[in-house]
């Protein structure tokens, strides 16, 4: 159990949680958003630790967002995955206001953004953060072309301008050819290409996408977020990214908050959910997850028995349980696994065997 | 009945309709009591009515002292009057050539050439009918009236459909404008605005902008909130939002907004001559005083025509594929009419030449006479039936009986069928018109109105029911639905006018033909939204067409029916009061010679205000159906 806790410890110094604001692209310090007549009273008293359904039974008030802290990296994708009714969709509104939080902060870029004057905010979602919708929000009296070109028509920029800008961004996002196209002429998965692609257009620091593929078809799905990682390569921005769909948020996030009932619950990589989940909630979302695809040795290895032979295969700490079965089958030796140069354990096959078969993985057994 | 209260009250349990029954028996029983007491007898010398026509007298002594018509309203009245001399002259210059040309022009914009040679032949039948002057009078009220409308009913529109608190504060307003029977604005109006064209301009404004408001709320509420959210998250302002997002998403409802706020203002326009607004409406009133149909029908049919002018022209908005946008070669096909009309104004005669015209006064004098004495024994024996039957003896027992008696009955009813609060405001309106003076001229109209309502009811239930079972008889049906819904309230006046002379079953005859569409339609559509699982069960489990009619689809339409009968009653109300032009007398006859005689004003003015307590009141008691859309409402919801 110890070597877990290190290494959590050490993942979260890693994912920035400890950094200063500054080098963060987005901040959240204890945001709460409570729906209802009387939200401030029950955000005053001690009403808001009550959970949500005896708060909406005694006030009358919804508590979506309940004291939920943690910072985005510049460049990175974080993922906040939750059922529906968590607070994920409420949570990425107030980012930018869309609706106004209870309480808490908001750093992006470095600003303050709930201090923000109603011309500073619509500054920041003009230049600084875009948007992308669930059920597209596509405007459909307008052409694609147009559609993409919202964002700077409202800047005031010309027409020119705007759509040279545009018409670049539909080719980044595969849609050449289709600039005349009407919304509801294109497929569900085309038009979310025009949502994203309007929000690119504005080039934005950070991008935030809220459950952009539930409404697509499962194959049209796995398309559209390989033109996420795709995109993301490319161009390179901070996303937050919302979705009910974990095997989506373990393919896309770097790191992924999981979300109840308007808190978070846990932070940290994929192989962390999956290697340590924070309770029992968690464990059960990611029990059908193939382990052998998403943790690493470090999760699996122990310390040599006495007399083990160390002279078998080495393998670097990071590499994935699924890739070692091929290097384990080629030798007998047990696997002997090294971090930063030295060795941090062993494996051999019946570790791996009793791993794969579901098994306690030796670091519990010997707790 | 007295024999079945007495039946069920011997069994153990009372079965259900044992306490309405009993009621009823107690009302009965109370009614032969008292009897003739009590009652409130007409009297055309009420002081409420001469203290309103010596307000009126004071008014017109003080219209050029008074502040508040002096910096306020007749301001209001010169406004209006100058944009209506502006339509007017504009309309005029133009001429008939010009107006042809540039209606097809317009027409052809909104629709394509098919549309555009409705307007220019219906343009052309107002000349040929012999009607041009007031026909372009008309046409310049509507225009003045719906600019109005819009002017003032978008905005607010706007504002109900994007706040909640807005349209709260709204939507009362609108109810109770719209259950107000159309004559009921024009005694008001006439005090504030003196009569002519700027107060019928006002009063048609008035008729006409609750469709405005309420579509345009409609239209504006329902543009899909992510797409304003989008909106939103892109940096936009409320103003770049509302511009960019809310109005064009809204565009083409709104279009139907336009089209709902014409049909209006060309019904109201009409009845607008009462308090001597130009145009048709002049020649109508006065074929109706005179029984005159051969005088009537020309301006009727110019009416019709123009409706149906406009209504092709903004329907054909409405439908319009959202991504089309306008072909150069469309402007050009417009412009060569708007350019030839404009081109030959100076060539040809101003006037609609006399030799391309047809006067059909006297042959359809002549063929009314003919109906009147060949179909004698069926319209004498239908109006006979109806008076002797059913108005005769409903009339007596309403103005024989003692006014608190009748007062108790209605919150009897009231609160059995749509609850407490509303039986009290029924009740609180029927109090209101007993201290008014004119208590027995409402029972008169309410008997009326009653006695219309049930025809309409019967007949609006057979068809709808056999529209729903017959696609075929639906298919039929529907467009003779469609064109009785465009045609303004007045027009129904003519043919029952011509069958029936002057008469109470005239006015009976016209709010039936009037009122029964919607019925039809609202019942028909109740039982089609029957959900099918629910009719594919009943009839798995053997049931005949007839119990599926009884035991399934009426009860589970029974809020549609009960909305029908809510609007039957709203519409028949306002026709009954116009019928007092054709002899259904009573409040719709004070209210007309209200307008025609100065010494009755008084009287005029106080049965408009009762028409619209009784209004209120009858739709408050048949309110325990769901929310009321528009009257008119149309197929597009």
């Amino acid at each position: 159990m110890s070597l877990f806790t290190t290494y959590v410890e050490r993942g979260n110094e890693e994912a920035g949680v400890g950094d200063s604001p500054d080098s963060a692209a987005i901040t959240v310090e204890g945001l709460w958003k409570i729906f209802g007549p009387r939200a401030r009273e029950v955000l005053d008293g001690d009403d808001r630790h009550l959970d949500p359904a005896a708060l909406r039974e005694k006030t009358g008030c919804t508590a979506a967002v309940r004291d939920v802290s943690f910072a985005v990296r510049p460049g990175e994708v974080f993922v906040v995955m939750g059922l529906s009714g968590s607070g994920k969709s409420t949570l990425v509104r107030c980012l930018t206001r869309l609706i106004e939080p209870s309480a808490g902060s908001i750093t992006i870029g470095g600003e303050d953004v709930r201090a923000a004057s109603p011309a500073r905010l619509r500054e920041i979602r003009r230049h600084r953060v875009s948007m992308v919708f669930q059920h597209f929000g596509l405007l459909p009296h307008r052409r694609v072309i147009d559609n993409v070109a919202y964002g700077l028509e409202i800047q005031g920029a010309t027409r020119a301008e705007r759509h040279a800008r545009a018409a670049e961004i539909l080719s980044l996002v595969g849609l050449d050819g289709h600039a005349d196209a009407y919304p509801d002429q294109l497929s569900g998965g085309m038009q979310q290409r025009v949502g994203l692609a309007r929000a690119l257009a504005v080039d934005p620091q950070v991008m935030l996408l809220d459950e952009p593929f539930s409404a697509l078809d499962p194959l049209i799905r796995r398309d559209m977020q390989a033109e996420v990682v795709r995109l993301h390569r490319e161009v390179g921005k901070t996303m937050v990214f919302i979705t009910h769909d974990l095997s989506e948020a373990l393919k896309l996030g770097e790191r992924i908050a999981i979300m109840r009932a308007g808190a978070i619950v846990q932070v940290g990589t994929a192989e962390e959910l999956v290697g340590a989940p924070a309770d029992d909630y968690v464990a059960d979302f990611v029990r059908d997850v193939p382990r052998a695809n998403v943790l690493t040795l470090r999760w699996i290895c122990r310390d040599p028995e006495p007399g083990e032979p160390l002279d078998g295969p080495e393998l670097p700490a990071g590499t994935r349980v699924a890739d070692a079965i091929g290097v384990a089958s080629a030798s007998s030796r047990p696997i002997k696994v090294v971090a930063g140069g030295e060795l941090a354990g062993v494996v051999d096959r019946v570790d791996l065997l009793a791993f794969l078969a579901g098994q306690d993985t030796p670091a519990r057994a010997t707790a | 009945m007295s024999s079945t209260a007495v039946s069920a009250a011997s069994g153990l349990r009372l079965p259900r309709w044992a306490a309405p029954a009993g009621v009823a028996v107690v009302l009965a029983a109370a009614y032969v009591v008292f009897r003739g007491t009590a009652t409130l007898p007409h009297d055309d010398e009420a002081p409420q009515f001469l203290a309103v026509t010596e307000l009126r007298e004071w008014i017109d002594d003080h219209r050029n002292d008074n502040p508040l018509f002096l910096y306020f309203l007749n301001y209001i009245r010169l406004f209006v009057g100058a944009l209506h001399t502006l339509f007017q002259s504009v309309l005029h210059a133009l001429g008939w050539p010009g107006i042809t040309g540039v209606m097809g022009a317009l027409a052809w914009l909104a629709g394509g050439w098919r549309v555009a040679l409705v307007a220019v032949a219906g343009v052309s039948a107002f000349g040929v009918l012999g009607l041009w002057e007031s026909s372009v009078d008309t046409l310049a009220l509507v225009g003045v009236a719906v600019l109005l409308s819009l002017a003032i009913g978008v905005p607010v529109g706007v504002w109900a459909g994007l706040s909640a608190r807005a349209r709260r504060a709204v939507t009362p307003v609108l109810d109770v404008m719209q259950i107000m029977p159309t004559f009921a604005y024009l005694a008001p109006l006439a005090l504030f605005f003196h009569i002519g064209a700027p107060a019928g301009a006002i009063a048609t404004m008035i008729y006409a902008i609750p469709p405005a408001i309420r579509i345009t709320a409609l239209a504006v509420s329902e543009v899909s909130p992510t797409a304003v959210e989008a909106s939103a998250s892109l940096g936009a302002t409320r103003r770049q939002t509302l511009v960019k997002v809310y109005l064009p998403l809204a565009r083409s409802t709104m279009a139907l907004a336009v089209n709902q706020t014409i049909m209006m203002a060309l019904s109201m326009v009409v009845i607008a001559s009462l308090i001597s607004a130009p145009g048709l409406g002049g020649d109508i009133i006065r074929g109706l005083s005179r029984a005159q149909v051969g005088i009537m029908l020309p301006a009727g049919v110019a009416i019709v025509v123009m409706a149906v002018v406009l209504d092709r022209m903004t329907m054909a908005l409405v439908d319009r594929d959202p991504h089309t946008r306008l072909r150069r070669l469309d402007l050009l096909a417009a412009g060569v009419p708007a350019a030839a009309g404009v081109a030959l104004i100076p060539l040809l005669p101003r006037v609609w030449p006399e030799s391309l015209t047809i006067n059909v006064v006297a042959e359809v004098n002549q063929a009314v006479a003919w109906a009147e004495t060949n179909w004698y024994a069926v319209t004498t024996f239908a109006k006979d039936a109806t008076t002797y039957a059913l108005l005769n003896p409903l009339e007596s027992l309403l103005t024989s009986a003692p006014w608190w008696l009748v007062a108790l009955a209605v919150l009897t009813v009231a609160w059995r069928v749509s609850g407490p609060r509303r039986a009290l405001t029924a009740l609180a309106c029927l109090l209101g018109i007993a201290l008014l003076g004119v208590w027995e001229h409402t029972m008169q109209t309410m008997t009326t109105v009653a006695v219309a309502v049930l025809l309409t009811l019967t007949i609006g239930l057979v068809l709808g029911v056999a529209a729903a079972r017959s696609p075929r008889f639906s298919a039929v049906q529907r467009p003779l639905l469609d064109a009785a819904q465009t045609m303004p309230a007045f027009v129904y006046l003519l043919p029952a006018l011509a069958l029936f002379g002057t008469t109470r079953f005239t006015a009976i005859f016209a709010s039936v033909v009037y009122a029964v569409p919607p019925v039809v339609r609202l019942v028909e559509d109740g039982i089609r939204t029957v959900p099918a699982p629910v009719v594919e069960a009943a009839v798995s489990t053997g049931s005949t067409p007839g119990q599926l009619l009884w035991k399934v689809q009426l009860p589970m339409a029974r809020p549609a029916i009960l909305l029908a009968a809510n609007q039957g009653i709203v519409m028949t109300l306002a026709m009954v009061v116009i019928g007092g032009l054709v002899g259904a007398g009573a409040l719709g006859y004070d209210v007309v010679s209200g307008f025609s005689q100065r010494t009755d004003f008084g009287m005029g003015f106080v049965a408009g205000v009762a028409t619209v307590l009784l209004g209120i009141m009858l739709d408050r008691i048949t309110q325990g159906a769901d929310r009321r859309p528009s009257p008119r409402k149309r197929k597009v919801t």
